[in-house]
């Protein structure tokens, strides 16, 4: 049975990019675990000779003609930034200064 | 008198427009108007467009007046679309904090084939957040109610979308199913409901959830409607690569030949995994009652079994939250939507995890997490590969059923409407709700759900859900219309039409208490 400790939340929630409070740390971990427990039961079907699906279709390599056609303008693309500056994407700083 | 307009089927509407016996304004104000009236309790709209909508249905009425053909079955039909499709002239949120207000700047391809289709969308329907949820609940912007009672959820994700139609607000919606999100409403909210074979309805300007699931579709009160949207809202898209290069399946022609109520020499399966324990037993009553009529309707009815189907759910629940927590990384307020701490002091990380903290909610986080923990090194084996060999299992059971059945059949839902909040703070009870529908999703194939009346119990609607193979939608439609005219005359007419509140009724523009119950 899959435990998940607080800790592993907080490890999960950094990867993911979610800023989670403390409070959410104890309600996350026990659901996660609940859940996990559930869909630990995909373990108990006997599947090493079963190739794995990805995808319903089955379609590989799907090409249209290469023909080019109009993408969206400039003020298009920047129409729903949250900050732009001098027709770009106004984003904070990515580096750390020191 | 007339009934209201707003009781008419979307075919009916369109024949009196395209007759020009009605005009479409008329037809969009009356609805418009129902909106205006029912809706502050019901809450499935997030937005209205009434100035474009009238603008769309005048150009409808405009080109009759000159005599063009209309522009399809459907041209003049008030719609509500499902909030996760791309309009460039209303908002798209996906129900989500972190989308607020946001003006795509592009249409989806669904939007685009229906403005060209002279349909008339009067606005954007509530949904759980990003489509995650079975009761609409998960939306930042509230609730939609159960127009069959406003105490229960209407299902999810798209709870906003069958609410509308159940309430007669639209004759027509768009959904989308991930893992039941248009059949499970369509169910409780006493609606036809189609998931369309995977690939069948462009995803082009859908906003993904799991991409590999994620399939649009119908959402109408007749079976003959749900066909005549299918087929104005399917067809190959070379904007989505997974979309199908063939025609669209003959649904309304199947739709049409099944009114004529004869299924001798359709084999009907009955999904053993479906019906036991933890199903309502109102809700299996009305299922053998809905077997005994295909029976009657000259259908060979067996029992076929589908062990995998057991293992469907938590596969699903590790597949879809996995394929999630990939597509919404792409929330991370740069380039659209929400934007948190951007005070000159904070780097581009820090922004971004208090952006996507205060834009999602719980459901969402709690999916996003499931997802990375079953991809993380390690886990990915045991989890999300196994997962995917089960996808493989449940494919081939459906292949081994289809070798002996047309069309599979179950109920589409364990249980009838539940309570509004109920289960919101149980994830894996929400779950459930979806067992019956999600083997499809995975597989693929094409499912439907269509009123099978009222549960026994509670006198809240049953769905009978229909499965056909893959690019076979056309059965589905034609077994689900049989049974839909054998149904409404054993019942003395449509489920849709004895909402509570509103039987016998036929003065337009009823009071808002009659509507709800009050």
């Amino acid at each position: 049975m899959p435990t998940i400790s607080r800790d592993e939340v907080a490890h999960l929630a950094r990867l993911a990019r979610l800023a989670v409070t403390e409070e959410e740390l104890d309600l996350f971990a026990g659901q996660l675990e609940v859940i996990l427990t559930s869909v630990a039961r995909v373990s108990e079907v006997a599947a090493e000779d079963i190739p794995p699906t990805s995808h319903a279709v089955g379609l590989t390599d799907v090409y249209r003609a290469d023909i080019p056609r109009p993408g969206l303008t400039q003020e298009q693309a920047l129409s729903g930034a949250p900050a732009s500056e001098a027709g770009r994407f106004r984003v904070p700083r990515i580096l750390d200064e020191s | 008198m007339n009934a209201p307009l707003t009781r008419l089927s979307a075919s009916e509407l369109a024949a009196r427009i395209h007759a020009r016996e009605i005009s479409a304004v008329e037809v969009a104000r009356a609805h418009l108007e129902r909106i205006t009236a029912v809706d502050p309790v019901v809450h499935a709209f997030l937005h209205l467009d009434a100035e474009r909508a009238l603008a769309a249905a005048t150009a409808t009425d405009e080109g009759l007046q000159r005599g063009d053909p209309p522009a399809s079955p459907l041209a003049g039909v008030p719609l509500a679309l499902k909030d996760v499709f791309t309009t460039v002239d209303m908002p798209t949120t996906c129900g989500s904090q972190i989308l607020q207000g946001w003006r795509p700047p592009y249409d989806a391809t669904v939007t685009r084939r229906l403005r060209e289709a002279g349909v008339v969308i009067l606005g954007k329907t509530n949904m759980d957040e990003f489509a995650m949820g079975s009761s609409t609940e998960n939306s930042a912007f509230g609730p939609t109610r159960n127009p069959w009672d406003l105490e229960r959820v209407p299902g999810g994700s798209g709870g906003g979308s069958a609410a509308a139609v159940a309430a007669f607000e639209v004759p027509i919606a768009i959904g989308t199913d991930t893992g039941g999100s248009i059949r499970q409403p369509s169910a409780v909210t006493g609606t036809v409901g189609v998931k369309p074979t995977y690939g069948g309805v462009s995803r082009y300007g859908l906003v993904a959830f799991s991409s590999s699931l994620d399939q649009g579709g119908p959402v109408a009160r007749t079976v003959l409607d749900a066909a005549l949207l299918h087929q104005v809202i399917g067809g190959h898209d070379p904007l989505d690569s997974t979309s199908i290069d063939a025609p669209v399946p003959p649904v309304v022609q199947a739709a049409r030949a099944g009114a004529d109520g004869d299924l001798r020499g359709v084999r009907v399966g009955v999904i053993s995994q479906f019906r036991g324990e933890g199903y309502q037993p109102g809700v299996l009553r009305a299922f053998e009652l809905a077997i005994s009529r295909l029976r009657e309707l000259g259908a060979q009815v067996i029992e076929v079994s589908c062990p995998s189907f057991d293992h469907a759910m938590p596969a699903y629940y590790l597949i879809a939250p996995s394929e999630c927590s990939s597509n919404l990384a792409r929330f991370d307020g740069m380039r659209y939507g929400l934007r948190i701490g951007d005070d000159g002091s904070r780097s581009a990380e820090e922004v971004m995890a208090l952006t996507r903290e205060a834009g999602f909610g719980p459901e969402v986080k709690r999916r996003i997490m499931l997802g990375t923990y079953a991809l993380s090194a390690g886990y990915y084996d045991a989890y999300y590969g196994q997962a995917q060999k089960v996808r493989t299992l449940i494919i081939r059971d459906f292949a081994a059923a289809f070798e002996q059945v047309d069309v599979l059949v179950s109920p589409t839902t364990p249980t009838t409407a539940f309570r509004i909040g109920e289960r919101v703070d149980d994830p894996l009870a929400m779950y459930l709700s979806d067992l019956c529908t999600i083997p499809s999703n995975l597989a693929g194939n094409a499912a439907l759900s269509v009123p099978a009346g009222l549960s026994d119990e509670d006198g809240l609607p049953v769905g009978l859900q229909v499965i056909a193979p893959a690019l076979a939608d056309d059965r589905a439609y034609r077994v689900a219309a049989a049974y839909e005219v054998a149904r409404d005359a054993a019942e003395g007419g449509p489920l849709a039409q004895r909402l509570p509140g509103l039987a016998g009724e036929s003065i337009p523009g009823p009071d808002m208490a009659e509507v709800v119950g009050l």
